[in-house]
């Protein structure tokens, strides 16, 4: 139920709505739970709602944190 | 597809778990709260993968499962008096006290499934001699979006649209499952969209009251597992606190738009949990200036009040959804008991904990512990 889908910001249309690409299709969402969003942000889909913009910086220091888990870090490597 | 498939990668997967394993010196139960988190954990066998030192509880994180029956026979008999009655796909197989909406579809009421609240307004607004009823359900991620499709409808001018809301509040079930429930957690999973919205600081009370830490958690894989690690650090350091993991998408303030939306269009309610019983102050009412847009208000006199809590006839509903005891225990569970004909509440969604053992696990697989 609280399933939200990650969306990149095509256009931002009238009546406060956007066109989004999930995952290659389109579809129209509605912006009225977030603010300051815009063209190639991406957003979490929820139930025909923009719920939260993705903070780019922070999915990249998770990407970082990741890739420092099978380069031997300290209780990190991989046991095998 | 970005920001999905990089949260799959087995590489990174067996690094954690790698990490984990290290860690994993006791016993820890970790309860997840939502019903993705469940959901994800069986998908993709994390509950397999992880050493049997680390046990998952699901807790009452499915909104769907945790409806009223009455809500569900209030939606139908709202139906079959002529009103066209909108709702996610989920809600069509809940049984309440008599049947089902889908029933009731079969024999001929008007019932529609909707993909988002909007499109229950835009029914609405191109038929506008229809009443038209949104059974509206959800945690706090969802409530927003119930919310604005009344701000809409108002801003429209619509009056053949209102809400038949049951919206249930995370802290407070937390707060009765420790208080008066004995359910053995460890630790808490956090909801991560469930935050996205509500911020990081509404569970401050979990580490501070009850010393059960917390780490809020994104859905993929990765996100799983990152957020075991870290509860096994917390506990190998001697911490205990609240750590979002899901920072893509979690601010310590969450949304402040969509909490403002929540707060104009609802009131905290005393709230029944199918299942688990009344707890006060952990539901969502509608605010008495949309009284035109609340559906227990306008078709009062027309709407079923009470439904005797249907009794388990042997079933252990009520302990699965609250992590007590697991869906094995439960002599229904498969037989007779399944997604497509559901006996309570946590097989009739596919977020249940049920039904997602059902699904990832019976019968031709490997079962869970």
């Amino acid at each position: 139920m609280c399933l939200a889908v990650p969306a990149r910001v095509l256009e931002i249309t009238e009546d406060n709505m956007a066109v989004v690409d999930v995952g290659g299709v389109r579809r129209t969402v509605c912006l009225d739970l977030v603010t300051d969003v815009r063209v190639d942000d991406y957003v979490l889909v929820h139930v025909g709602f923009a719920l939260q913009r993705i903070d780019q910086r922070e999915a990249k220091r998770q990407a970082e944190r990741l890739a420092a888990m099978f380069s031997g870090e300290p209780g990190g490597a991989d046991a095998t | 597809m970005r920001y999905v498939d990089e949260y799959r990668d087995p590489k990174a997967a067996q690094g954690l778990l790698a990490a984990i394993r290290h860690l994993a010196v006791g016993p820890l139960r970790i309860m997840e709260i939502c019903g993705g988190h469940t959901h994800a954990i069986y998908r993709s066998g994390l509950d397999q993968l992880l050493p049997p030192e680390i046990r998952f509880l699901h807790g009452p994180g499915c909104p769907v499962c945790v409806t009223p029956a009455v809500r569900v026979d209030q939606a139908i008999a709202l139906a079959e008096r002529g009103c066209v009655v909108c709702t996610y796909g989920d809600m069509l197989r809940v049984p309440g006290s008599r049947g089902t909406l889908r029933q009731s579809a079969a024999r001929g009421a008007d019932v529609r499934i909707v993909y988002g609240s909007l499109d229950a307004v835009e029914i609405a607004r191109r038929e506008s001699g229809r009443e038209v009823v949104f059974l509206a359900v959800g945690f706090e991620t969802t409530a927003p979006a119930n919310a604005c499709a009344i701000l809409r409808a108002r801003a429209l001018g619509l009056q053949n649209f209102s809400v038949l809301g049951s919206h249930v509040l995370v802290p407070p079930v937390l707060r009765h499952l420790l208080r008066d429930r004995d359910a053995g957690i460890d630790a808490f999973i956090g909801p991560g969209h469930v935050s996205a919205v509500v911020g990081s600081e509404d569970y401050r009370f979990l580490p501070e009251e009850y010393g059960k830490p917390v780490v809020i958690a994104g859905f993929e894989p990765l996100d799983l597992l990152e957020a075991v690690l870290w509860l096994l650090r917390q506990k190998a350091e001697g911490r205990c606190e609240v750590e979002v993991q899901y920072r893509r998408a979690v601010r310590e303030e969450g949304s402040p738009r969509a909490r403002a939306v929540m707060a104009e269009v609802y009131r905290v309610q005393d709230q029944e949990w199918r299942g688990i019983g009344p707890i006060p102050r952990s539901g969502l009412g509608i605010r008495e200036a949309f009284a035109a847009f609340d559906a227990l208000r306008r078709y009062e006199r027309d709407l079923p009040v009470e439904t005797e809590e249907e009794d388990a006839r042997g079933y252990i509903c009520g302990e699965v959804i609250q992590g007590l005891r697991t869906p094995l225990d439960c002599p229904a569970f498969g037989l007779g008991c399944t997604p497509e004909h559901p006996f309570g509440p946590g097989m009739v969604s596919s977020e249940g904990t049920c039904a997602a053992l059902y699904r990832y696990r019976h019968p031709d697989r490997e079962v869970t512990r």
